[in-house]
């Protein structure tokens, strides 16, 4: 590019550089705006007015009735999705790249459906089928085992939504991985469970954790499809997303921003976590 | 696989068919289990509303989208959609293009803010937006002075479902710009194309796949998002009622069948948006062989 100008004579390469240098800096202060107004700014105002007069804010969040029992429960919850979709996540990403078989196409594409489908429909989806109103909800109950408006519920809910993380991630890393190798591990005698534990799941912890950390920090913040499953009875499955929609709408501010901040802190120290392990390796969809 | 079993010289055969139908019925086992764990938690859940839905018959479809407050809804809907894709757009490209081609202090820092909406839950946005433009917040009297109202009204909805939806789009094209490299739009410099021309007529088609799946994924965060949109909105019926706010009310007020209904028109717009991702997906990697 200098080279070029500079045979067009001095003087347009100077002002074709000032104008480059311009255009640089204002794509630069869009940029820099745009993210500082529409994202910087929001959790600047939630950090604000969570820490307004230190811990003691927080306290009191916290020490607002049904608070801390909120938060343990998303806590719980969260750490519950976590596990069951690092598990099931690397079974279907396992399955997906290394077996053939009718109908993978489709199975691939039903565990993207999540990220289309908006979560508050599926909350209602599943009191449509595991709701008082279903003869499926009904015999559930008949067993004892209470889905919609009970703590189940709420662990299904973060399933589905958090459903593609682990997968999306572990998928890529798997298709890296030459299968030459397992096929050696098993020539040599080794089991079809030895063989996966000893040669693919070393490559593929990194990406199963960064995978689980997302699904985490997801549903700490997850609320359209909870609020709708969990019934939001203070004390048993009341989530704190759906608390702080509570205060929010009671024109509680302060009391919200203090819960808000707790899960604030929580989620962002995951996601930093969660980024720092993705680092390492390229690639890793949200 | 054969040549794997081919180096097995002095094998026992029996033993080794043993294996191999055993690896087989292991296959089918763990196929069956994804299938199933897919099966309780999404398809069985599907059939549930669609069933639901149509249980009272078919005149409850009609019935529900000629009502006066769900055609509201799901036009609103479709306006906050169109607004936060326009702006994540264009937004997000000048964001990707500047933290992938240029190098300034507190890039890292700016690369880190894309994340925070992953970080923060929607229902914290909303809460955000309340804390700036409520009453008592830091821009209440500003706006409330030249008589614009912002919170309970379009526009603090459209503000939080563009802050929702900010990362798509940058994540999606940043990678791409990363891997075309400066030589294509170089070489179109300085043979004499304008930056726009070089824009249009070489970024552009280079990033198009990343960007519409950015696209894609925007449009459908937007479309569902409750969180944000529920605690600035004042749940207004007729006035601030998205389509997503229309299935919380009829829910909460046990008008199941046209919350139902709503609920499955809205999954509906999102299959035919995941088929849409699905599409570009394709076409990009059958490109990218090419």
């Amino acid at each position: 590019m200098v080279s070029a100008a500079r045979a067009t004579g001095r003087r347009w390469s100077l002002s074709s550089r000032a104008a480059a240098r311009l255009r640089h800096r204002s794509l630069r202060a869009a940029a820099v705006v745009y993210l500082g107004l529409m994202i910087a700014l929001p959790a600047a105002v939630v950090i604000d007015e969570g820490f307004a007069r230190g811990l003691s804010d927080l306290r009191d969040g916290l020490a607002y009735p049904g608070a801390a029992e909120a938060v343990w429960l998303t806590l719980a919850t969260s750490t519950a999705a976590a596990v069951v979709n690092a598990v099931f996540g690397t079974i279907i990403a396992y399955v997906l790249v290394r077996f053939r078989f009718p109908g993978r196409r489709l199975l691939g594409a039903l565990v993207d459906l999540p990220l289309a489908i908006p979560t508050l429909v599926t909350g209602v989806m599943l009191v449509a089928l595991y709701g008082p109103a279903s003869p499926i909800g009904r015999a559930l109950e008949g067993a004892g085992i209470e889905v919609a408006f009970a703590r189940l519920g709420i662990l299904l809910a973060l399933l589905v939504v958090t459903l593609p993380f682990v997968v999306r991630a572990v998928q890529p890393v798997l298709l890296e991985l030459d299968p030459a190798e397992e096929e050696a591990a098993e020539t040599l005698g080794a089991s079809g469970w030895t063989t996966f534990r000893r040669i693919v799941l070393p490559a593929i912890r990194p990406a199963i954790a960064a995978g689980a950390l997302l699904v985490f920090a997801r549903s700490l913040g997850e609320f359209g499809s909870v609020v709708i499953v969990s019934g939001n009875i203070t004390g048993r499955t009341l989530t704190a997303p759906v608390l702080i929609f509570q205060l929010a709408s009671q024109f509680k501010p302060e009391q919200a921003a203090a819960v808000a901040s707790v899960l604030f802190a929580i989620s962002f120290g995951t996601v930093l976590i969660t980024t720092r392990l993705a680092r390492g390796r390229r690639g890793g969809q949200p | 696989m054969s040549a794997g079993f081919a180096i097995r010289r002095g094998g026992d055969r029996d033993a080794m068919f043993r294996r191999r139908r055993r690896a087989a019925v292991l296959r089918g086992m763990l196929v069956a289990l994804c299938v199933l764990y897919l099966a309780v938690l999404l398809l069985a859940p599907l059939a549930g509303v669609v069933w639901q839905a149509l249980r009272p018959g078919w005149r409850v479809l009609g019935d529900t989208f000629t009502r006066s407050d769900v055609v509201h809804a799901f036009t609103l809907t479709a306006v906050i959609a169109l607004i936060t894709v326009a702006v994540t757009t264009a937004f997000g490209v000048v964001v990707a293009w500047v933290l992938v081609r240029q190098r300034f202090r507190g890039r890292a820092f700016l690369n880190a803010l894309v994340d925070l909406p992953f970080a923060l839950s929607p229902v914290t946005v909303g809460l955000a937006c309340v804390l700036l433009f409520g009453r008592g917040g830091w821009f209440h009297d500003f706006f409330a002075a030249r008589g614009i109202q912002i919170i309970f009204a379009l526009p603090s909805m459209v503000l939080v479902t563009i802050f929702i939806s900010v990362p798509f789009t940058i994540r999606e094209v940043q990678p791409v710009l990363e891997e075309i490299g400066v030589e294509e739009e170089d070489a179109a410099r300085t043979l004499g194309a304008s930056v726009m021309q070089t824009f249009l007529r070489v970024t552009l088609p280079n990033i198009r796949w990343g960007l519409l799946y950015g696209i894609a994924l925007s449009a459908a965060r937007a479309i569902g998002e409750i969180g944000a949109v529920l605690v600035v909105s004042g749940l207004i019926q007729g006035r601030t009622e998205t389509a997503t706010l229309y299935i919380y009310r009829a829910m909460e007020e046990r008008q199941t069948a046209s919350a139902y209904v709503v609920a499955l028109t809205l999954a509906g717009v999102s299959v035919l948006i995941l088929a849409a991702i699905e599409w570009v997906k394709r076409k990009r990697t059958r490109e990218d062989e090419a």
